[in-house]
């Protein structure tokens, strides 16, 4: 009962604050510009040399108000907007009309996700993994090595180095597929052929996604380590002659890497962001490359869906992560 | 502060970082002497590898590689400037006002910067730069909009050191001895503040750099006909200089960016390192 009340529930209070505060940024900002789209949209007909008649005219933008959801007042339009959230309705797709936005949403976010979840995890684990054993041999030269290489790539962002990746594996060394998320003609189907296609087509964007992790992780850890190896228990622990690797493995690395799943939480939404330029790059079918298209189209819906769904799945993560610290680190249930 | 630089000098990442952000200051200098509007084509022969009288090449529209990099260099670093010398007034203020006053303003700030950092920010910078287009063809308005996004993470590290500074002895003796809060915090906290201020700053220039070049491949963010990093990738990619065999024109903007982006890193690592005296000591303990 008292974990419930001093972890459960500020979690999940922080959740709805976050979320609410999100999407409610997400209504605010188009509304709070001086642009209006509508007129945008009537003058990009008009530059096509279409003429419309008053009344038509009058029509047509009374017709993109209700597709937009620009009618009545602020208040009106901002108690409308939660109601289609929680319909799960976002509107027609304007570029695809009349696809509705949340199809198109559904079909690209597993995707998305696969590729997040599963680079975001193989980069966390060896990153605080080989960081937590360089940090202990903080004197290697391997150690040194690996460091000076962690140095050049951290700060690369995710797209310079997706641009670095595609042109060394896809033109200096044609080994992978340039783009796209399976091969063209095989059916994404539960066979070796269409799995292996999806795996090689994803290899590279994943890449790019865990090198970043790798390099954050590894440095990260290697400080924690690298002070903690100096610590009493350790001391002990050597002294009583433990093996070496039973003390990194079992008694610095396993306190040291817990915390810092709460570290991945908080830097979950810059590896989404991430993410979605890293799908651009390599034209990976997922909510990236989904929301570059409706950029390019100017696809209004689409790009106000995307950005409210980026919000919850984000939030929701973080979350889930949170939910899961207590589950494997009995420090934080017992507090 | 001659100290400071001799101490600093003796970090090797440091001299390193160092020389290649002067060597691309001194470019970004050199633009004032282009001979060539960087806006304009077709000023040179098209498509011409990297010789004596093109240092770096031309591109397929007609400019010079090189000058137009320097332009490029240029305003990068002036948007980067701008975004991160903003957001780093806004950090100090929140972060001065969260943790002097604390209650209910203290965590109002703090959950609004969370948000904004807990937001995937790619997104709803997209968002932003679609509805304020005209807007942000200026390197300015770039910059402004970019540092909206990046002061919550700083002005919480300020706040966490306003907290502690709240409850040491000279803050009661400034108190007691009649000091206004507002000379309290300019004479006494400042100081305190400014070196995280200063590192926060160019890893915070380095991220804004980040931005530019994806919002503009995007075919977002300021002017396309202006050049910076970003703009030049743009127009590489977007007129398959790969694929034509210009590899020239793809090679300077990545190149410069990565240049610029190990750089500033290694200097805000030293720096940081420099300034915090534990990580000192243990410097000195590896050597």
């Amino acid at each position: 009962m008292n974990f419930l009340k001093r972890y459960l529930i500020p979690r999940l209070l922080q959740y709805l604050l976050v979320s609410f505060l999100g999407l409610s940024a997400v209504f605010l900002l188009p509304r709070f510009l001086p642009i209006d789209p509508i007129q945008q949209r009537i003058a990009q007909y008009q530059t096509f040399g279409v003429i419309i008649p008053p009344d038509q005219l009058e029509y047509m933008i009374s017709t993109l108000r209700s597709l937009f959801g620009l009618e009545g007042t602020l208040w009106q339009q901002y108690v409308m907007f939660w109601q289609r959230l929680f319909s799960w309705d976002f509107g027609p797709s304007l570029a695809r009309f009349p696809t509705p936005v949340s199809t198109l949403i559904a079909w690209h976010l597993p995707w998305t996700l696969g590729l997040l979840i599963s680079a975001t995890v193989i980069g966390w684990l060896v990153g605080t993994l080989v960081g937590g054993v360089a940090g202990y041999y903080h004197r290697s030269r391997a150690t040194r090595l690996l460091e000076g290489m962690a140095m050049v790539v951290r700060p690369i962002p995710y797209y310079i180095l997706a641009l670095l990746l595609l042109i060394l594996f896809t033109h200096v060394f044609p080994l992978l597929p340039r783009g796209g998320g399976i091969g063209i003609g095989v059916a994404p189907e539960f066979n070796l052929a269409a799995i292996w296609s999806i795996l090689l087509h994803a290899a590279l964007p994943a890449l790019t996604l865990i090198i970043g992790g790798i390099a954050e992780h590894f440095q990260a850890m290697k400080l924690i380590v690298q002070t903690s190896r100096s610590e009493d228990h350790v001391w002990y622990a050597r002294s009583a002659g433990v093996k070496d690797e039973t003390v990194v493995f079992h008694y610095v690395i396993r306190n040291a890497m817990l915390p810092r799943i709460t570290h991945l939480g908080l830097t979950l939404g810059v590896v989404f962001s991430g993410a979605l330029i890293t799908e651009i790059v390599f034209r990976y079918p997922g909510v990236g490359l989904l929301l570059y298209n409706a950029v390019m189209h100017g696809d209004y819906n689409l790009i106000m869906g995307i950005s409210a769904i980026s919000v919850m799945v984000i939030t929701t993560l973080i979350l889930l992560l949170d939910l899961l610290l207590p589950l494997v680190d009995p420090r934080v249930r017992h507090q | 502060m001659s100290g400071l630089l001799r101490d600093l000098f003796k970090d090797y990442r440091f001299i390193i970082a160092f020389g290649v952000v002067l060597g691309l200051l001194a470019l970004s200098i050199l633009s004032a002497f282009s001979p060539f509007d960087p806006q304009r084509a077709l000023q040179v022969p098209r498509a011409q590898p990297p010789s004596w009288q093109f240092l770096l090449g031309t591109t397929w529209l007609g400019q010079d590689v090189f000058w137009q990099l320097t332009h490029a260099i240029r305003n990068t670093l002036a948007i980067a400037l701008v975004a991160s010398l903003t957001s780093r007034v806004i950090a100090i203020l929140i972060g001065l006002v969260a943790g002097y006053r604390g209650g209910l303003v203290d965590r109002i700030l703090m959950s609004v910067g969370d948000t904004t950092l807990v937001l995937p920010s790619l997104v709803i910078l997209i968002l932003a730069s679609i509805f304020l287009r005209e807007w942000l063809r200026d390197l300015v308005n770039l910059g402004l909009l970019l540092a909206f996004f990046a002061w919550a993470w700083d002005a919480r590290v300020i706040r966490s050191q306003v907290l502690s500074l709240r409850e040491r002895e000279f803050t009661r003796v400034s108190i007691l001895s009649g000091m206004g809060t507002i000379r309290l915090v300019v004479k006494q906290y400042l100081p305190f503040i400014m070196p995280i201020a200063f590192t926060t700053l160019i890893n915070n220039m380095s991220w804004a750099i980040g931005m530019e070049v994806t919002l503009a491949y995007l075919g977002l963010g300021i002017d396309p006909s202006i050049p910076t990093i970003g703009n030049m990738l743009q127009v590489a990619i977007f007129r398959q200089a790969l694929f034509m065999g210009f590899w020239w024109w793809l090679l300077a903007p990545v190149g410069t960016a990565l240049l610029l982006f190990v750089s500033l890193y290694l200097l805000s690592v030293s720096l940081s390192e420099y300034l915090d005296p534990k990580a000192r000591v243990q410097r000195i303990g590896l050597r």
